[in-house]
C-alpha cells in the first residue's frame, strides 16, 4: 500500500507537509461552517488562516538549508566584504542579490516576509470579527447561531410584516436562553414606548403622521432599528453571560 | 505628475488619517475633509487615466520602493499597473466614492451620531483599498488589498444598526473564506511559477508550457472561486441581501456598486493577465460549464428579486443577476462579450449608484423602504424619481442609457459564440426587471392597493393626505448627487463610443475571437 | 433608383425638439395656469407642424433632409433623414396633434380629468418619439425612439390611475417591452455584427437588400423577429395591447392608437420590408408569403371580432387592427404600387380613424354613453358629431370621394401587381365587413328612434370637442383631392 508512487505514498510521505495543512484547512472550514457559537466559528476563522499560513511556510524550505539570515561568508556587511573591498564597498551600499551559489544555504525568504503581511491580515480580521461578536452580544444577548437566527427572524418579520400582534414577553427559561434576551428586549419596548424628547422620538412622531396607515408600525420598529446598544449601562449590574450550550 | 498612480492610493489614506485624528478634536471636519480627499483621488485618477491612453504601450507602471525594472527582473519590487482597464476602473471607483461622499453629510449624521471619524475614515481607507485593487500589477499585494478593501467594508457595514451587526458576521465568515482561497491558490501560484508579478506569471506560463500541469489547475480553480466568493457569485450571495440591506445609507451606496464590480474586475485580470487566453479558456473546461451556472445564477436571482417587497432587498438580488451577467460575459470567450462584461462593470456601478442613492433618499424621507410606504413619492418628490427611474431604465436596458449599451454587447456576444442559453436568459431576465421597475412605477404613482382594490376617490387621487403630497424633496446634498449620478448613466451611454473603444485597445493583445462571419 | 440629392437641414431635429421645449413650458404653466399651458401646446404643436410641412417643397423636388445627432457606436450614427413617407407620416402625426390638443381641451375640461400636466407633457414627449420614428434614418435610431415612445406613453395609457388602468397598462406595457427587448433586440444585434462582414450601418438608404447574404431560414427568422418586435403594429396574436389600452382618455386613445403609436409600428415595419429587406429580397424570399397571410388573416379575424363589439371605442380599436393589417399586408406584397399603397394608407386611416375616435369620446362627454345600442337616435341631437361619423366610417371603408379609397385602390393594383388575387379578394371582404360593423353605427343613431325620451337635455359636446372632428371629418375630402401630392410624396406617380 505503501509502496511509491501510489497515492498513499504521495500524500503521506513525500508531501505530508501539504497533508497536513490540507487536513487543518477543512478542520478550519468546518467548524466555520458547523459549529454553531460564534467565537468557534471565529476560531476555525483563525485555524483555517493558519493552515494557509503554513503552508506558503512549507514552499520556502529546502533541504540543508538555514533560516534565511545571512552566514557570515555572504554577508555583503560583515567581516568577509573587506577582502575585495573595491566592488564590496559601492555595492554594499545598495541592494545586492545573492549569488546563485549562495542561494541553496537559505530558505526562501519571501513567503515568509508574505506571511508576515498574511498574518497581521488574520490578527485584523480576527480583532474585528470579534467585536462585531460583542455587538451581537450586546444587541441580541446571545452567541449561538440558532438562537441569534431565531430572534433576526423574529425581528425580521416584525418589521416586514408590520403586524400589530405583540411578541411573547414570556418564554419558560428551560426552552430557549435565559432571561438575557428577554428582558433585554422588554426593556427596549419600554423604552420605545417611553416618551423621550430625542430629537429622533421627533422624527418618529412626525413620520407617523406623514406615512400611511400600516407604516405606523415600521415607524416604529425602524426607530427601534436605529438603537443603539444603550441598554447596556441598565443591565450590567444584573446581567451574568450565560452558559455556553455548544 | 508622473506618479499619480500611487497617490490614487495615497489620497485617500491621509485623508483617513485626518479625519481619524482631526476628527477627535471636531467632528464637523470629517465630511470637508473626506470630499476634499477625494477630489483630489478623482483628479489623480483622470489623469492616470489620460497618462495611460497617450502612453505608446497604453499602460501606467510604477514600482513601489524603487526597484526599477533596468536593474531588476519583473517582479522584485511590488508593481502598480495601470492598463486602460484598471484605469478605467480606478476611475469608476474614485467617481463613485466621490459622489457618495458628497452625499453622506445627512445620512451618516442621522445614523452613525458621534461616530463620524472612524466612519469616514474607514469610509477612505474603503476607496483606497477598491482603487488599490484596480491598479495593483501583483498576485500578493491584490490579496492585501483585498482584504484591506473586506475589512473596511465589515466595519463600514458594522457600525450600522445590531441587525447590520448581525449580518457583518455571516459576511465576515465569507469574505475571508473567499480571500483565503484566493491566497491559497496565489501560493500555488508562486510556487509553480516563483513570481508574484502578474504579467510575470503569465509569462512564465506561456514559456514554460504549464498549461495541463495540475498545479496551475488547482490554483486557477482555487483563485476563481475564492473570487466568485467574493463577487457574491451564486449560490456564494447569501452575506449580500442581509449585508446590504441592513448596512447605514451611506456604506450601501458605496459598497454596492463598487465592492462586488471590482472583484469582477479582478476575476478578468486574472482570466486574462495572470493566467493568459490560452490557459483559461482553452486549457480548462470553465467555459463550457460556467455560463450554465450563470444561467441559474441569473434566473434565480431575478426570481429572489421579484419577491422581494422592500426596495433595498430588491436591488441587493438585482446586484447577484448583475454580477451573472458580468460572469457570463466573461466566459462566452468572446470579444463583444468582454466588452460586455467589462462595460457593464462601469456602467452597473453608475445605474447601481443611481439605485442605492435614491433608494437612501427616499428612507430619509419616508421613514421607510418598503413597498407599501411609497405611494405618491411622484409628487412628493420628483426630482428623486427621475434619478432613481434614470438607474432603473438603466437596469432594464432602455437606450440612450448605459444599461441598454452594455446589454447590447452582452447579447452580442452571447450571440457570436452561439450561447443560447446565456441570451435567452439575458431576455428572461431584462423582463423580470421590466416587470420589478414597472411595479414599483405602479406603487408609487397607482391610486390601487396590493390586493388590487381601488384607493381613493378616483380621478387620480391616491387616498393620502395634503402633507403627505405636498413637495418636499431631499436636502440638496443628497439630492444633487443622485442627479450627478443620473447624469453620469445618461453621459456614459451618450458617450459609450469613447469608453468602448478604450477598453477595445486593452482587450487588442488578447486576440479574442470575434465570431463568425457570415457570407 | 438614383441617389438623392442630400440637404443637411436642422428642421428635422427642430420637429423633434419642438415639443420638449413645449414639455418645459406646460410643466412650467402648472396646474394653475391652465390657458397659458395649452397655449404652450399649442405653440409647440404648431411649430412642428410648420417645420414639417416646410420640408415639403424639398422632398417633392427628388431630394432628402439629413440631420446627424450623435454617434451611437463607432460606426452607427443617430441620424435623422427626411424622405417620402416618413415626412408623409410626420405630417400626417404633427398636424393632427394640433387638431387633437384642441379637442383634448374640451375633452379633460368637460370631464374634469385630473393631472392634466402630466397628461400634456407626456404627450408632447410621444410626439417628439413620433417624429422621430418618422425621420430615422436607420435602425437603431428608428428603436430609440420606439422605445421612448412605449415609455412615455405609459402614464397616459394608466391615466385614470385605477384598477382597470393598471390592468391596461400592465398589458400595455408587457406586449410592447417583451417583444421589443425579447425579439426585437436580438434581430438588431444579429444584424449588427454579421450584416456586410460587420461595418454595417443599418441604414435605411444605404444598406437596402443586404439582408439577402443571409442564408434562407435566417431571413425568414429575421423577418419574423421584426414582424413581431414591432408589436405596435398590432399584428395578431400581438394585438391585446391594442384593445386593452383603450381605459386611455380619449383623446390618448385617438391620437396615439389610431394615429402614433400604431402608426409608428406599422411604419416600423415598412421601413424594414422595404428598406432593409428590400422589395427584391423580400419578393424572393420564401417565407414572406406568411408575411402576407398572417396580415390577411389580422385582417379579417379582427373585423369579424369587430363586428361582435358592443362598447364603441373597443369596435374601433378591433378596426384599426385589422387596418394596420392593410399596411403590413401592402408592405409584405413588396410591389412598388403596393408599397405606396400602404404608406398612402397611413394618412388616410389616421385622418379617417381619429374621426371616428373624436366621436366616440364626444358622445362620451356629451352624453355618458359607450356602447353602440345605447345609441339609438342620438344622432338628431348630435348632428354634426353623428355626420362627421359618417364621413369618417365612409373613409374607412374605402368609398370614393374620400382618402381611404385611394390607399385601398392602390393596395389593390399592387397585389394585382404580382398576381396575387387573393389578396384582393381579402381586401373586397374585409372592406364589405367594415361597412357592416361600421355603417351601422351611423344608421342606428339617425335613423331609430330612442327609446326614451329622456334626454331632452342631450346636446353637442362643447365646441373644442366638435370643432376637431368636423375639421378631421374635412381633411378626409382634402386628402382624397391632394393625393396627387401624396403619391407623389411616396415615389409613385399618379
Amino acid at each position: 500500500m505503501f509502496e511509491d508512487g501510489s497515492i498513499f505514498n504521495q500524500l503521506l510521505v513525500e508531501r505530508l507537509n501539504y497533508f497536513i495543512y490540507v487536513v487543518l484547512l477543512l478542520i478550519g472550514l468546518w467548524a466555520m461552517i458547523a459549529k454553531n457559537n460564534l467565537i468557534k466559528k471565529l476560531i476555525g476563522m483563525s485555524i483555517f488562516q493558519t493552515a494557509i499560513i503554513l503552508f506558503y511556510v512549507s514552499i520556502g524550505v529546502k533541504e540543508g538549508a538555514t533560516i534565511p539570515i545571512y552566514l557570515p561568508e555572504h554577508d555583503p556587511h560583515g567581516s568577509h566584504a573587506q577582502l575585495d573591498s573595491n566592488q564590496t564597498e559601492l555595492l554594499s551600499h545598495g541592494a545586492k542579490v545573492l549569488e546563485a551559489s549562495a542561494v541553496p544555504n537559505y530558505t526562501n525568504p519571501l513567503p515568509h516576509v508574505l506571511m508576515l503581511t498574511a498574518i497581521v491580515v488574520g490578527v485584523a480580521t480576527l480583532g474585528l470579527a470579534l467585536s462585531v461578536c460583542l455587538r451581537i452580544y450586546r444587541g441580541y444577548g446571545t452567541v449561538e447561531e440558532d438562537e441569534l437566527l431565531e430572534k433576526l427572524e423574529r425581528e425580521d418579520s416584525r418589521k416586514s410584516g408590520g403586524s400589530n400582534k405583540r411578541r411573547p414577553r414570556r418564554r419558560t427559561p428551560a426552552n430557549k436562553g435565559g432571561p438575557a434576551g428577554q428582558s433585554k428586549r422588554g426593556q427596549t419596548t419600554e423604552k420605545t414606548k417611553s416618551d423621550k424628547p430625542t430629537p429622533r422620538r421627533r422624527q418618529a412622531s412626525k413620520s407617523r403622521t406623514k406615512t400611511n396607515g400600516p407604516a405606523k408600525e415600521q415607524a416604529k420598529s425602524s426607530n427601534r432599528e436605529n438603537d443603539k446598544p444603550k441598554p447596556v449601562k441598565r443591565r450590567r449590574p444584573a446581567r451574568k453571560p450565560k452558559e455556553d450550550k455548544s | 505628475m508622473s506618479d499619480s498612480i500611487v497617490w490614487i492610493v495615497l489620497f485617500p489614506l491621509f485623508g483617513a488619517v485626518a479625519c481619524a485624528l482631526g476628527g477627535a478634536m471636531s467632528k464637523k471636519i470629517c465630511y470637508p475633509v473626506s470630499v476634499l480627499s477625494m477630489l483630489a483621488t478623482v483628479w489623480v485618477s483622470v489623469d492616470t487615466l489620460f497618462q495611460a491612453i497617450e502612453s505608446p504601450v497604453h499602460e501606467v507602471s510604477y514600482i513601489l520602493g524603487g526597484w526599477s525594472l533596468d536593474l531588476f527582473p519583473r517582479g522584485v519590487g511590488i508593481e502598480f499597473r495601470a492598463d486602460l482597464l484598471g484605469a478605467l476602473i480606478a476611475l469608476v471607483v474614485t467617481g463613485v466614492g466621490l459622489i457618495v461622499a458628497l452625499y453622506s453629510k445627512v445620512p451618516v449624521q442621522r445614523e452613525t451620531p458621534g461616530k463620524e471619524p472612524m466612519y469616514y475614515g474607514l469610509f477612505l481607507l474603503q476607496i483606497s483599498g477598491l482603487a488599490g485593487i484596480a491598479l495593483t500589477g501583483d498576485a500578493f499585494n491584490l490579496y492585501v488589498l483585498i482584504e484591506v478593501a473586506a475589512l473596511t467594508g465589515y466595519g463600514l457595514i458594522a457600525l450600522g444598526t445590531n441587525r447590520a451587526a448581525a449580518a457583518t458576521f455571516n459576511y465576515i465568515i465569507l469574505g475571508t473564506i473567499g480571500a483565503s482561497f484566493y491566497l491559497l491558490g496565489v501560493g500555488y501560484l508562486y510556487l509553480k511559477t516563483g513570481t508574484l508579478n502578474m504579467v510575470g506569471i503569465r509569462e512564465v506560463i506561456e514559456a514554460h508550457g504549464l498549461f495541463d500541469s495540475p498545479a496551475m489547475q488547482v490554483a486557477f480553480v482555487l483563485v476563481l472561486l475564492g473570487i466568485l466568493i467574493k463577487m457574491a457569485f451564486f449560490p456564494f450571495h447569501a452575506w449580500l441581501p442581509n449585508a446590504y440591506c441592513h448596512a447605514p445609507t451611506t456604506t450601501s451606496c458605496l459598497l454596492a456598486p463598487l465592492v462586488t464590480k471590482v472583484m469582477i474586475y479582478v476575476m478578468i485580470r486574472m482570466v486574462l493577465t495572470v493566467f493568459g487566453v490560452e490557459f483559461s479558456f482553452e486549457s480548462t473546461w470553465w467555459t463550457e460549464f460556467l455560463p450554465w451556472l450563470v444561467v441559474v445564477a441569473i434566473v434565480c436571482a431575478a426570481v429572489m428579486a421579484l419577491a422581494q417587497r422592500e426596495i433595498k432587498r430588491m436591488l441587493a438580488y438585482l446586484i447577484v443577476a448583475e454580477v451573472g451577467y458580468m460572469v457570463g460575459g466573461v466566459w462566452i470567450y468572446n470579444y463583444y462579450g468582454l466588452i460586455g462584461s467589462v462595460f457593464h462593470i462601469i456602467s452597473d456601478a453608475c445605474m447601481t449608484l443611481c439605485l442605492f442613492l435614491g433608494a437612501g433618499i427616499i428612507l430619509e424621507k419616508c421613514k421607510t423602504t418598503h413597498f407599501n410606504g411609497l405611494r405618491g413619492l411622484f409628487a412628493k418628490m420628483p426630482l428623486t424619481m427621475i434619478g432613481f427611474f434614470i438607474g432603473g431604465f438603466s437596469i432594464i436596458g432602455l437606450p440612450p442609457t448605459c444599461g441598454f449599451f452594455s446589454k447590447w454587447y452582452l447579447i452580442t456576444g452571447g450571440m457570436v459564440s452561439e450561447r443560447w442559453e446565456y441570451m435567452i436568459t439575458l431576455m428572461f431576465s431584462t423582463m423580470v426587471m421590466v416587470v420589478l421597475f414597472f411595479r414599483l412605477i405602479e406603487r408609487i404613482h397607482l391610486a390601487v392597493d396590493e390586493s388590487g382594490n381601488n384607493l381613493g376617490k378616483g380621478h387620480g387621487d391616491l387616498g393620502l393626505t395634503k402633507q403627505q403630497t405636498r413637495f418636499d424633496e431631499a436636502p440638496l446634498s443628497m439630492l444633487i448627487p443622485l442627479l450627478l449620478a443620473a447624469s453620469v448613466v445618461l453621459l456614459v451611454g451618450v458617450y459609450n463610443q469613447e469608453v468602448v473603444n478604450q477598453i477595445e485597445v486593452f482587450l487588442q493583445p488578447f486576440n479574442l475571437p470575434t465570431g463568425v462571419k457570415y457570407e | 433608383m438614383n441617389d438623392p440629392v442630400i440637404v443637411e437641414d436642422i428642421r428635422p431635429l427642430i420637429a423633434l425638439l419642438a415639443p420638449w421645449a413645449g414639455m418645459i413650458g406646460i410643466i412650467w404653466a402648472g396646474e394653475k395656469r391652465a390657458n397659458l399651458r395649452e397655449m404652450f401646446t399649442f405653440i409647440a404643436a404648431s411649430v412642428q407642424a410648420a417645420v414639417v410641412l416646410s420640408l415639403v417643397p424639398i422632398i417633392l423636388s427628388g431630394a432628402v433632409v439629413e440631420f446627424h445627432i450623435w454617434q451611437i457606436f463607432s460606426h452607427v450614427p443617430m441620424l435623422l433623414r427626411v424622405d417620402g413617407p416618413g415626412l408623409l407620416f410626420a405630417c400626417v402625426a404633427s398636424v393632427l396633434w394640433i387638431a387633437t390638443t384642441l379637442y383634448a381641451v374640451g375633452y379633460m375640461r368637460g370631464l374634469h380629468e385630473h393631472a392634466q400636466t402630466r397628461f400634456y407633457s407626456f404627450f408632447a414627449l410621444s410626439l417628439s418619439a413620433t417624429m422621430g420614428v418618422a425621420f430615422s434614418a436607420n435602425l437603431l435610431t428608428i428603436y430609440f425612439f420606439y422605445e421612448m415612445l412605449s415609455v412615455s406613453t405609459f402614464p397616459l395609457v394608466t391615466h385614470m390611475q385605477d384598477k382597470q388602468a393598471r390592468t391596461g397598462g400592465r398589458t400595455y406595457l408587457g406586449y410592447l417591452l417583451f417583444t421589443s427587448l425579447c425579439l426585437l433586440l436580438p434581430a438588431l444585434s444579429w444584424c449588427y455584427v454579421w450584416l456586410d462582414g460587420g461595418n454595417m450601418t443599418m441604414d435605411f438608404m444605404a444598406d437596402v437588400g443586404k439582408v439577402g447574404h443571409f442564408g434562407e431560414t435566417t431571413q425568414i427568422v429575421l423577418l419574423f423577429l421584426f414582424t413581431f418586435g414591432f408589436a405596435k403594429a398590432g399584428l395578431m396574436p400581438a394585438h391585446s395591447w391594442l384593445p386593452g389600452a383603450m381605459v386611455a382618455p380619449t383623446p390618448v386613445s385617438a391620437l396615439l392608437h389610431a394615429v402614433a403609436v400604431v402608426k409608428v409600428g406599422v411604419f416600423c415595419v415598412y421601413r424594414v420590408y422595404a428598406d432593409v429587406f428590400g422589395p427584391e429580397v423580400l419578393a424572393k424570399m420564401g417565407g414572406e408569403e406568411w408575411a402576407m397571410v398572417i396580415a390577411s388573416a389580422t385582417i379579417i379575424i379582427s373585423s369579424l371580432i369587430a363586428l361582435s363589439q358592443d362598447n364603441l371605442k373597443r369596435r374601433l380599436a378591433f378596426s384599426t387592427i385589422g387596418q394596420l393589417g392593410y399596411i403590413v399586408l401592402g408592405a409584405a406584397i413588396a410591389t412598388d404600387r403596393g408599397q405606396g399603397g400602404a404608406v398612402l394608407h397611413i394618412a388616410m386611416h389616421a385622418c379617417g380613424k381619429i374621426t371616428l375616435f373624436f366621436c366616440a369620446g364626444a358622445i362620451f362627454v356629451a352624453s355618458g354613453k359607450k356602447y353602440v345600442s345605447e345609441l339609438r337616435g342620438i344622432g338628431r341631437k348630435m348632428p354634426l358629431t353623428m355626420g362627421a361619423f359618417m364621413i369618417g366610417s365612409l373613409s374607412v371603408i374605402g368609398l370614393p370621394p374620400l382618402g381611404g379609397f385611394i390607399s385601398k385602390w392602390y393596395l389593390a393594383l399592387g397585389a394585382l401587381d404580382r398576381d396575387a388575387m387573393w389578396v384582393v379578394v381579402v381586401l373586397l371582404i374585409s372592406s364589405l365587413l367594415n361597412v357592416f360593423y361600421l355603417l351601422p353605427v351611423a344608421v342606428t343613431a339617425f335613423f331609430r328612434t330612442p327609446e326614451t325620451e329622456k334626454d331632452s337635455s342631450l346636446k353637442e359636446a362643447p365646441w373644442p370637442c366638435v370643432v376637431p372632428l368636423l375639421l378631421t371629418a374635412f381633411g378626409c375630402f382634402l386628402l382624397f383631392f391632394w393625393s396627387d401630392t401624396l403619391l407623389q410624396m411616396v415615389g409613385l406617380q399618379p
